[in-house]
């Protein structure tokens, strides 16, 4: 398979360095989009690729556009999301990283699109690293006339800038990212209204993920069909998958969308560490439910997922083989949610450490089978019903584990312990070695 | 008191958000006041941001206690964060933590007692596939096991001296 976003950084000597980049072709989308190509037709062009958010929720990216409204002098703004927090993804990281002006000539495009002139990436505040990558970067695009007033004689002005956020998950959250930015505490807003409307500054704003706007200079480059070829139904293009956990080569994989997570545990992944049986795979990130061995051969794509009962997420794949407690396992991720509840809403705020605090007593032995049913019941009455989507996703973890592991958890009740012991486990891998 | 240099810089970061929105620009500026007075921020600093950026010390405040990066305490001069996230954890985050503790004899979110290290447990540093992992201070420091853990305090603490 050719790779399309990693092939830049595949290639032997590349670095960050603007002239790798240059060396490789790149920065000739960005001429061909200001010679030829209105904006209208660069959102057909995204529209017709059928490029989905890689983000989370895989909203398509050229509808997304298309709903900023065209009113000339109005002003609007690009956010790129570079917040990547959920637990088990990390290629955004490795793209700003290693080929940082991909995502640069992605967003200069973007903004010419929409009619923005300013954009600004929201990264995650301990990737000091890539953010020094990144404004290294855009003072390069800038002193070669791609960034500042005026760029390559077309009239267009564009800035972006790199804006640092400070520890807090739900920042990835679109307008939470919007509130942080504007300098306050990270808390979800209401929607309606939508950011195309109201966003930063109370202004249009498009908010996309690192990986989707990476997309955009290949899509010009080739044309939406050639983007719509690769990949599966409504799922095209190729993904990056973090693949951890359990496995032999954990890393991240391009792959187009539609193969299977066989394909990329065993295949790509070199298959399960120490060659232990398969167990569990949280397919999506912390806030997607846990498949099993049984999931193997569904397809990597947002409906196959989704069929199957579970969600694509932010692409991360977490990999958990036969000696992993699943009451642990989930424990820890409740741990996660309770500490990273913005408290704005109270069914999240309350609920996430109530969650924490039962599955904390089952997996210490000292649970009770009404426990099972007191779990189901919460979650029931968080999901659905709070601000924003973090309700529906800290309880993902108890209702998936609890659907194909609740044996797990009534040996936790019924034995007053864990069945798998810790201290013995730990000796067996990865730390101390 | 904030330095002349990081004044400077501030300038430049207030810049980069339109005239009407100097607000915008205090997460950035916290981490260059932050940065400067060895890793925490106090009192005096926050009221020092929000004049800058004209904004009230509670709205200064009220960031400083939502976002965990910034540290109203004062933590050693190298600040270990453990991530104890699932991927991680799934590779021995936990054990890593013990043996961290062990070595240099406080828990978590303790400080030594020559005000060399804190140790912290953090949530997932997006590092997953390099697991387990710990950043100190800017750095990340991935797939760690004794021996590394062993050469990289020796190294921080014979850099200190
Ligand atoms: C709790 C929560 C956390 C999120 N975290 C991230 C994140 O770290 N990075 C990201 O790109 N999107 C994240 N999202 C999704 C964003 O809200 C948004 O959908 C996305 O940035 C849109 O970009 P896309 O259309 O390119 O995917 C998160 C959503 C929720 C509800
Ligand atoms: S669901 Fe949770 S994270 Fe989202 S707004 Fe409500 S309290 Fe905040
Ligand atoms: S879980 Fe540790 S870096 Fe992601």
């Amino acid at each position: 398979m050719e790779l399309i976003l990693f092939k830049n950084m595949s290639s032997p000597g590349y670095t960050p360095k603007i002239s790798s980049y240059l060396e490789a072709g790149g920065y000739q989308a960005l001429e061909k989009t200001l010679k030829e190509i209105q904006p209208d037709q660069l959102i057909e062009m995204v529209k017709k690729s059928g490029l989905r958010g890689r983000g989370g929720a895989g909203f398509p990216t050229g509808t997304k556009w298309s709903f900023i409204p065209k009113t000339p002098n109005l002003i609007k703004y690009l956010c790129c999301n570079a917040d990547e927090g959920e637990p088990g993804t990390f290629k955004d990281r490795q793209l700003m990283e290693k080929d940082p002006h991909q995502l640069i000539e992605g967003m200069i495009i973007s903004c010419y699109a929409i009619g923005a002139h300013t954009a600004y990436i929201y990264i995650r505040g301990e990737l000091v690293h890539a953010t020094r990558v990144l404004e290294k970067a855009i003072s390069e695009a800038k002193a070669k006339g791609f960034l500042g007033k005026n760029i390559l004689n077309s009239g267009f002005d564009i800035e972006i800038y790199v804006h640092r956020g400070a520890g807090a998950y739900i920042c990835g959250e679109e307008t939470a990212l919007l509130e942080s930015l504007e300098g306050k505490r990270g808390k979800p807003r209401f929607k309606p209204p939508f950011p195309a409307n109201y966003g930063l500054y109370g202004k249009p704003t498009v908010i996309n993920n690192v990986e989707t706007l990476s997309n955009i200079p290949h899509i010009v480059t080739h044309g939406g069909e050639w983007y719509a070829g690769i990949g599966v139904g409504k799922s095209t293009g190729t993904r990056l998958f973090s693949l951890s956990g359990h496995v032999k080569k954990p890393g991240n994989y391009e792959v187009p969308l539609g193969e299977t997570f066989r394909h990329l545990i065993f295949d790509l992944g070199g298959g399960m560490l120490n060659d232990k049986k398969l167990k569990a795979i949280i397919p999506g990130g912390a806030s997607a439910m846990v498949f099993t061995e049984e999931h193997l051969d569904v397809k990597l794509d947002f409906e196959a997922v989704a069929a199957a009962g579970s969600m694509l997420g932010s692409g991360a794949v977490t990999v958990m083989d036969e000696e992993t407690c699943m009451v642990w396992a989930t424990l820890n991720l409740m741990h996660f949610f309770a500490h990273e509840s913005c408290g704005k809403c109270t069914p999240c705020r309350e609920g996430a450490p109530w969650l924490y605090k039962i599955v904390h007593r089952i997996e210490h032995g000292e649970g009770k089978m009404e426990d099972l049913g007191l779990l189901a019941d919460l979650c029931g009455n968080i999901a659905g019903k709070t601000v924003c989507a973090f309700g529906e996703a800290e309880v993902a973890p108890i209702l998936g584990t609890i659907k194909y592991f609740r044996n797990e958890y009534e040996y936790h009740i019924r034995e007053k312990k864990c069945p798998i012991h810790r201290s013995e486990r730990l000796a067996t891998i990865g730390f101390p070695g | 008191m904030i330095s002349e240099t990081a004044k400077k810089q501030i300038g430049e970061t207030v810049s980069r958000y339109p005239e009407d929105q100097k607000r915008s620009a205090l997460l950035p500026v916290l981490h260059i006041v932050q940065y400067e007075n060895n890793g925490h921020l106090t009192e005096a600093l926050m009221t020092e941001v929000a004049e800058i950026l004209e904004i009230s010390p509670l709205q200064v405040y009220e960031v400083v206690t939502f976002y965990t990066m910034y540290n109203r305490n004062p933590v050693g001069k190298y600040h270990i964060q453990v991530c104890r996230t699932l991927p991680c954890a799934l590779m021995g985050a936990e054990k890593l933590v013990s043996y961290l503790e062990e070595k240099l004899g406080i828990g978590c979110g303790e400080t030594t007692p020559d005000r060399l290290f804190t140790l912290t447990e953090v949530e997932c540093l997006a590092s997953c596939g390099t697991a387990p992992m710990m950043q100190i201070n800017e750095d990340y420091y991935e797939n760690l096991n004794k021996n590394k853990v062993d050469k990289i305090l020796e190294e921080l603490r014979q850099k200190a001296k």
